[in-house]
């Protein structure tokens, strides 16, 4: 075996990269087309289903937040992951600087959520 | 003394020698459109949090044509990332053994493109029920 | 070369080391015959045109692994690549992508050969056995587990199909993978933990992208992308749960 092996953290970042595109795989097309398309525009439900009392009592509820964030942030951790690595592919390597904009917005998008989420009361 | 050079070839442009790769790139860009959205929701969560007025004035700039356009290309882009997501699923699972015999590619990349279709009937399901 | 002999025009990436700043092509006029595999037409030109044409072949029945070429941008075995399927358009024929070219067509493949040493193929005991206690035995279900990734020739058209080893030659790569994977699989064998070491390395899984085209090329079908990437899930676990069970390979 070679020496001077050193272990990758990449599991962290690969298995939010994993569980971000599996749930936008799965649900964000029909998102996109729900919060979009069909209630902007009346089509199929109503526009009345995204109403300032309905979204709040949603983000209250606390199926609803972990929905919420779990939507939000590990699309972004996966959109992070994937970007992180398409710059690598085209000749940009894992420089501290690719690494702070892909990771750190995909951070800092958390955190928003998470306080916004917290805040709204349960 | 060695008259041996190895020649390295530059991996400059690689993605578009080949159409394997081309499409690999496009199906690794959906991540930009992945993004876009997700940054849309983060918006229309901290205008919730800012109270009626703020919620309602993202609503209304949903409504606009520009909005409507981005969301149709955001539509397009994520549903190309759940067909490829799906399409590399037989590569990226261990093998799923039934009755003894390997699941094949194309029951993986179907089931995966069902749980799909199944997982966003029952989201619009939810909220057509609490539209109500 | 009679009136009526059909000509195909074979273009070739050049390089000799001695005289050669960067490869360059050339092309030659190669007589066609609708049997002739591309490595046949290497020959030809070796044979005919060009004694100083360099090339990697032995068997010409698509099990040594040593005529793997880029036939118009695609790895492929040259012995079972025929020119039919490109006449009468002209075709292309380089050294395997992403390896340092040592003269024409011939690779240098030292760093494979390493990484082949580092994954430790070979059956390391889960328990030792003595000659009187008779041969380990398996049973077919134990055998299908690994079966198809023992299958590998070696031909490195994976590593040439794979633009994450094109971009860090320090990547494992997916033969030497799913070679590693052959062994893990194996009921004889005990090392897994061992060589989770290299698994989880910077050198390691990781550098995958899930591209999936080292299994497009493999002739072979040994998948080597299904053994990284199952390797990907092994080494997550090991990564998350060793604080639970302490007796994961890496460090």
């Amino acid at each position: 075996m070679k020496s001077g092996l050193k272990r990758s953290n990449a599991p962290i970042f690969w298995a939010l990269f994993g569980g971000g595109g599996m749930l936008s795989a799965l649900v964000g097309p029909m998102l996109v087309f729900i919060t979009g398309i069909a209630i902007p525009f009346g089509l199929l439900l109503p526009e009345g289903a995204m109403s300032y009392p309905k979204m709040l009592a949603f983000a209250q509820n606390w199926l609803g937040k972990a929905f919420v964030f779990a939507v939000i942030a590990l699309f972004l951790w996966h959109a992070a992951h994937r970007i992180f690595h398409t710059l690598h592919d085209v000749g940009i390597h894992a420089g501290v600087a690719a690494r702070l904009i892909c990771y750190g917005s995909a951070f800092v998008a958390t955190l928003v959520s998470a306080y916004v989420l917290l805040g709204l009361g349960f | 003394m060695s008259k041996r050079r190895p020649y390295v070839r530059p991996m400059d442009g690689w993605w578009k020698k080949n159409p394997y790769f081309v499409e690999y790139m496009v199906h690794e860009g959906t991540a930009l459109f992945v993004a876009a959205y997700a940054f849309t929701l983060l918006v229309g969560l901290v205008r919730l949090g800012q109270g009626e007025a703020a919620w309602n004035g993202w609503l209304e700039a949903l409504k606009s044509p520009l909005s409507l356009a981005f969301h149709a290309v955001l539509l397009v882009a994520i549903l190309y990332h759940t067909y490829t997501w799906f399409k590399i699923m037989p590569r990226t699972l261990p093998p799923i053994i039934v009755g003894g015999k390997k699941l094949a590619p194309a029951t993986i990349t179907g089931g995966g493109l069902m749980a799909a279709l199944v997982a966003s009937l029952v989201l619009l399901g939810l909220v057509w029920r609490i539209a109500q | 070369m009679s009136e009526s002999q059909k000509t195909i025009e074979i273009e070739v990436l050049r390089y000799n080391p001695e005289t050669d700043q960067a490869p360059h092509l050339q092309v030659f006029q190669v007589p066609f015959a609708d049997d002739m595999s591309v490595l046949q037409g290497a020959q030809y030109i070796k044979d005919h045109l060009d004694g100083s044409l360099s090339f990697r072949w032995s068997c010409r029945m698509a099990i040594c692994g040593s005529c793997g070429m880029m036939v118009n941008g695609e790895p492929h075995l040259s012995c079972q690549t025929f020119l039919r399927d490109y006449y009468p358009a002209r075709v292309r024929i380089e050294a395997l992508s992403h390896f340092p070219i040592e003269r024409d067509l011939v690779i240098n493949m030292e760093g494979f050969i390493d990484k082949l040493e580092s994954i430790q193929p070979y059956i390391i005991p889960k328990e030792k056995r003595s000659l009187a206690q008779g041969e380990y035995l398996q049973t077919p279900e134990q055998l299908n587990a690994y079966e198809q990734f023992s299958s590998c020739i070696n031909c490195m058209l994976c590593y040439a199909a794979c633009p994450q080893f094109g971009l860090n030659a320090d990547f494992v790569g997916p033969a030497a993978m799913a070679l590693l994977h052959r062994y893990n699989m194996d009921s004889r064998d005990g090392a897994a933990e061992e060589r989770m070491e290299l698994v989880a390395a910077e050198e390691g899984v990781f550098n995958c992208t899930a591209v999936g085209y080292c299994s497009e090329v493999c002739p072979k079908q040994v998948d080597p992308a299904n053994a990284v990437n199952i390797n990907k899930t092994n080494a997550a676990k090991d990564y998350f749960l060793r604080f639970l069970s302490p007796k994961g390979g890496s460090k």
